[in-house]
C-alpha cells in the first residue's frame, strides 16, 4: 500500500473515477491550469484536457448552476469550492436546485453531483473564513454529506461520492491536504453512511470526524497514558446518513460518551449524535453525553484566542473525565 | 426557580419524617452534596442533603416538626435569583413522588391539600400521603444493572453529582463479597479470618435459587393456610454452657473491659458456623421460591429505645469471634444512637435474638422475612443437671429456633440445633 497525502489520495480518487467513466469532469475556480488552489486537481487537465477540466469565473452561485444543470443532463461533475466559506453563496444551487430537483420531479431527474473542498478553520484565516458548515448541510434532505479524516477514507469517500447518484457533499480540510496515510491502490470504495472505529476501547467513546479525529486519537493516547482508560475513538466519516448503528454498539459498550466536533455547538452535529444516543442507548448511559465544539462566538483572529476557541485533545480529555466521574 | 428541598425518603418504608436539626438555615449559601439537615426516620437518623448550589430559603419545617415525604420543607435559590422570592405554585404534585404509588394511596390523602401543620409535634401519619417517595438519582444504566441484580438502588449510596448512583456505585459494593471462602476454609479464634468490610449488597452468586418442587408448593399452601403468612413452628434446646463460660472466662481474663467477649458473641459465632453447615436454614422464602443463602450474614437484633432493629453482620462465617464481638458492639451502639444506614440493616440471611440479659430462661421469637428462621436466645442459669449419673449444678442455656416451615421442616430444624448445640458445649468444635 502507498503512503499518500490527503490531496494526492483525493486526486487519486478523481483520476480513477475519470478514467473509468467519461461523464465524469470537474470545475471550479483555479482547478486547470493553476491546478487547484490546494493541488488536489493536479495534472488533470493535462490527461483531460479542458472539455473535462473546466476553470470557472469567481461566481460560485454562476458554476454550481452550471454542474446542477449538467447533472440533470447526464454528466456526473465535481465541483470544487476553493473553500466552503465561499460556497455560502451557492447554497441556493446546493439547496434548491441540487437537493430538491429529484424529488419535485417526482424521481423523474436524478443529480449525481459532487460538491466538494476545504471546510471549517486553518490558521488565523479569522472569523469569515473559518467555519465549518457541517451541520448546515447535514440538516438538508436530499444531500449526503461526508467528511473524510485520513488520506485512505478521503480516496474512498470521494469515488463513493462521484459514483452515488445523489448529490454528495464533501467536506475535506485544508490542515488535513497535507497528512500522510496507507491508501490503498485502485478500487478502494469506502461506503457511504458508515462510520470508522479508529481506535477500540472499553470506558468512554470519542465521537468525531474530519479534523477532529487527530486529536480526539490524541485524547485517547493520554487516556491511556495518564489515567489507564480505554477511549473508543469513532470517526463518523458520514454526517448524512449517520451510522447510527456504529455509534450505539459504541456507547452500549463503553457507557459513556463524548461528541467532538469543529462547528458550534448550537444545533451541531454532535446534538444529533446525541439525540441518536439518548433514544437508542438510554439504558446503557452511566453519565450525560458532553460535547467539545468550537467556541460559541466568531472564530477569533488572534492566535492564542483562536487555539482557545477550537477543539483540543484537553478539552477532550477534560470532558472525558467528567464523564468518568474523575472529577 | 429555586430548587425545591422536599422531605425525601430516607429509608425504604419511611412515611414520614422528623426534622432533628438544620445544620444550614435560611440565608445560608450551601452547596450540592452538603447536609442541609439531621432527619429522623423510622429506622435512624439521615442527613438530608442540598440537591443544587444556592441560597437556603423558605425553610417551611422548624426542628422538631414532622414531616410527610414529599412535601415541600425548604428552597434553595440558584445564584442570580431574588433569595427570598417565594416560589411559584407547582403546576404538578411535586416531582420526587411517584405517580405510581399514589394509586396505593388512600383517596382522602390525595384529594386534602394537607396544608403543613409545620409546629405540630405529633407524627402526622393521618395527612402523609404514604406513596410518597424521594427519587433515587441513578444513571440509565446502573438502574439497569440494580434492576438485573435485584439490588434497591436506595441502600446504594451515590459517588456521581447530586448523589447520582453510577455504575461504579454497584461494582464497589458488589467487589467484596465476590468469592466465597472454600468450605474447608478453618476460621480461627481471634485472629485470620478476613476484614470487617461491610457490604450492603447481595454478591451476584452468592446465593442459588431453587424453584420450589410440587411438594413444597403444597406444603406451602397447607401451612400458610393454616398458621398466617408465615407458618411458624419451635424447636428449643437446652444447652450446656459449663465449657463455653469457661473459656469466655479465659479469654475476658487478657481482655481489656471494653474488648470482652459475651455470651452474645459466642452465640452469634457458634450459630453463623453452624449455619454453614445447614445450608437448610439459612435460607428466604422468596415467594415463588427459595433462596439458599452461601454466605452468612446474621441479623442481631437490638432493643431501642422504642422498638427494635435488626443489623446485620455481614459473612459472619467468615468473622473471628473477636471481629463479631467488636462488630456487634459497635452496630448496637449506632443502633441505639439510631445512627444505622440502611444497608446495614437489611439483607440478613437469619437473625438471632437474644433476652438472656433480662433474664429470661426461654422463649419463641418471630421471623423476620423472607428470613426462615430465627433464633432466640435465653438466659445462661446455673441448674441442677444430670452428669454421669450425678446431679450437678451446670451453667445452662435455652434456646428456640423459630422456624418458617415452608422452608425448614423439623428434621433439619433439629439438625441445625444439634450442630449449635455440640458447637457450645464444646467450644473447640468452632474452630
Amino acid at each position: 500500500m502507498a503512503t499518500l497525502t490527503y490531496r494526492d489520495a483525493l486526486n487519486q480518487a478523481l483520476r480513477e473515477e475519470m478514467q473509468r467513466d467519461a461523464s465524469v469532469f470537474v470545475l471550479g475556480e483555479e482547478v486547470g491550469v493553476y491546478q487547484g488552489a490546494y493541488k488536489v486537481s493536479r495534472g488533470l487537465l493535462e490527461e483531460f484536457g479542458p472539455m473535462r477540466v473546466l476553470d470557472t469565473p469567481i461566481a460560485e452561485l454562476g458554476f454550481a448552476g452550471v454542474g446542477v444543470g449538467a447533472a440533470m443532463a447526464g454528466l456526473r461533475p465535481v465541483v470544487e469550492f476553493m473553500t466552503w466559506n465561499f460556497a455560502l453563496l451557492a447554497l441556493d444551487q446546493i439547496v434548491n436546485s441540487a437537493a430538491k430537483i429529484f424529488y419535485m420531479s417526482g424521481g423523474q431527474i436524478p443529480v449525481p453531483i459532487v460538491f466538494r473542498g476545504p471546510n471549517g478553520a486553518a490558521l488565523q484565516l479569522a472569523a469569515q473564513h473559518s467555519q465549518a458548515w457541517d451541520a448546515w448541510l447535514a440538516h438538508i434532505p436530499g444531500l449526503k454529506v461526508v467528511s473524510p479524516a485520513t488520506p485512505a477514507d478521503a480516496k474512498g469517500l470521494l469515488k463513493s461520492a462521484i459514483r452515488d447518484n445523489n448529490p454528495v457533499i464533501v467536506l475535506e480540510g485544508e490542515m488535513l491536504y497535507n497528512t500522510k496515510g496507507e491508501v490503498p491502490e485502485g478500487e478502494h470504495l469506502v461506503p457511504i453512511g458508515s462510520a470508522d472505529v479508529k481506535r477500540p476501547g472499553t470506558d468512554v467513546t470519542l465521537v468525531c470526524h474530519s479534523k477532529t479525529v487527530a486529536p480526539a486519537l490524541k485524547a485517547a493516547e493520554l487516556l491511556a497514558g495518564e489515567l489507564g482508560v480505554s477511549a473508543e475513538v469513532v470517526d463518523l466519516r458520514s454526517l448524512r446518513p449517520l451510522d447510527d448503528a456504529t455509534i450505539i454498539a459504541s456507547v452500549s459498550k463503553t457507557n459513556r460518551c463524548v461528541v467532538v466536533e469543529e462547528g458550534w455547538p448550537h444545533a451541531g452535529i454532535g446534538a444529533q449524535v446525541v439525540d441518536i444516543i439518548q433514544r437508542e442507548a438510554f439504558d446503557s448511559l452511566d453519565a450525560p453525553v458532553l460535547r467539545v465544539t468550537q467556541a460559541d462566538v466568531p472564530m477569533p483572529y488572534n492566535k492564542h484566542l483562536e487555539r482557545a476557541a477550537k477543539p483540543s485533545p484537553e478539552k477532550i480529555l477534560a470532558a472525558t473525565r467528567r464523564v468518568l466521574y474523575l472529577d | 426557580m429555586p430548587v425545591k428541598v422536599f422531605m425525601e425518603a430516607l429509608s425504604p418504608t419511611m412515611e414520614e419524617g422528623r426534622v432533628v436539626k438544620w445544620h444550614r438555615h435560611a440565608g445560608d449559601s450551601v452547596r450540592a452534596g452538603e447536609t442541609l439537615a439531621e432527619i429522623e426516620t423510622d429506622k435512624a437518623i439521615m442527613e438530608l442533603v442540598a440537591r443544587a448550589d444556592g441560597v437556603l430559603t423558605n425553610v417551611s419545617a422548624a426542628e422538631g416538626t414532622t414531616v410527610p415525604v414529599g412535601r415541600e420543607i425548604a428552597a434553595i435559590a440558584v445564584p442570580g435569583e431574588e433569595p427570598g422570592s417565594p416560589s411559584s405554585p407547582p403546576p404538578s404534585p411535586p416531582a420526587p413522588s411517584l405517580p405510581v404509588d399514589r394509586a396505593a394511596a388512600p383517596s382522602e390523602a390525595v384529594r386534602s391539600p394537607a396544608p403543613a401543620p409545620e409546629r405540630s409535634p405529633q407524627p402526622l401519619s393521618t395527612e402523609a400521603p404514604p406513596g410518597a417517595r424521594a427519587r433515587v438519582r441513578a444513571s440509565p444504566l446502573a438502574r439497569r444493572i440494580a434492576q438485573e441484580a435485584g439490588v434497591d438502588l436506595k441502600v446504594v449510596s451515590g459517588s456521581g453529582p447530586g448523589g447520582r448512583v453510577v455504575r461504579r456505585d454497584l461494582d464497589k459494593a458488589r467487589e467484596a463479597p465476590l468469592s466465597p471462602p472454600p468450605p474447608s476454609r478453618p476460621v480461627t479464634l481471634g485472629a485470620g479470618a478476613l476484614p470487617a468490610t461491610p457490604a450492603p449488597l447481595a454478591p451476584e452468586g452468592g446465593y442459588e435459587d431453587v424453584p420450589l418442587t410440587q411438594m413444597r408448593k403444597v406444603i406451602v399452601q397447607r401451612l400458610a393456610a393454616s398458621l398466617g403468612p408465615i407458618p411458624h413452628f419451635f424447636l428449643t434446646v437446652e444447652v450446656d454452657m459449663e465449657r463455653a463460660m469457661e473459656a469466655r472466662a479465659a479469654l475476658n481474663a487478657r481482655r481489656t473491659p471494653e474488648d470482652r467477649v459475651s455470651v452474645n458473641d459466642i452465640v452469634l459465632k457458634a450459630t453463623a458456623a453452624a449455619l454453614t453447615r445447614h445450608r437448610a436454614c439459612n435460607a428466604w422464602f422468596v415467594g415463588d421460591h427459595i433462596r439458599y443463602w452461601r454466605d452468612v450474614h446474621l441479623g442481631m437484633a437490638v432493643a431501642v429505645e422504642d422498638g427494635l432493629i435488626t443489623p446485620v453482620i455481614r459473612h459472619a462465617d467468615r468473622k473471628s469471634l473477636a471481629e463479631i464481638g467488636n462488630e456487634a458492639k459497635a452496630l448496637a451502639e449506632r443502633a441505639r444512637a439510631r445512627r444505622l444506614q440502611p444497608a446495614e440493616y437489611t439483607g440478613a440471611t437469619f437473625s438471632v435474638s437474644n433476652l438472656g440479659m433480662f433474664d429470661i430462661d426461654q422463649f419463641g421469637a418471630v421471623i423476620n422475612p423472607p428470613e426462615a428462621g430465627i433464633l432466640a436466645v435465653g438466659s445462661v442459669l446455673a441448674k441442677p443437671a444430670v452428669v454421669d449419673g450425678q446431679v450437678v449444678p451446670r451453667q445452662r442455656l435455652r434456646t428456640t429456633l423459630s422456624c418458617d416451615h415452608r422452608v425448614i421442616d423439623g428434621a433439619s430444624g433439629a439438625a441445625f440445633l444439634k450442630t449449635l448445640k455440640e458447637m457450645l458445649e464444646n467450644p473447640l468444635a468452632m474452630l
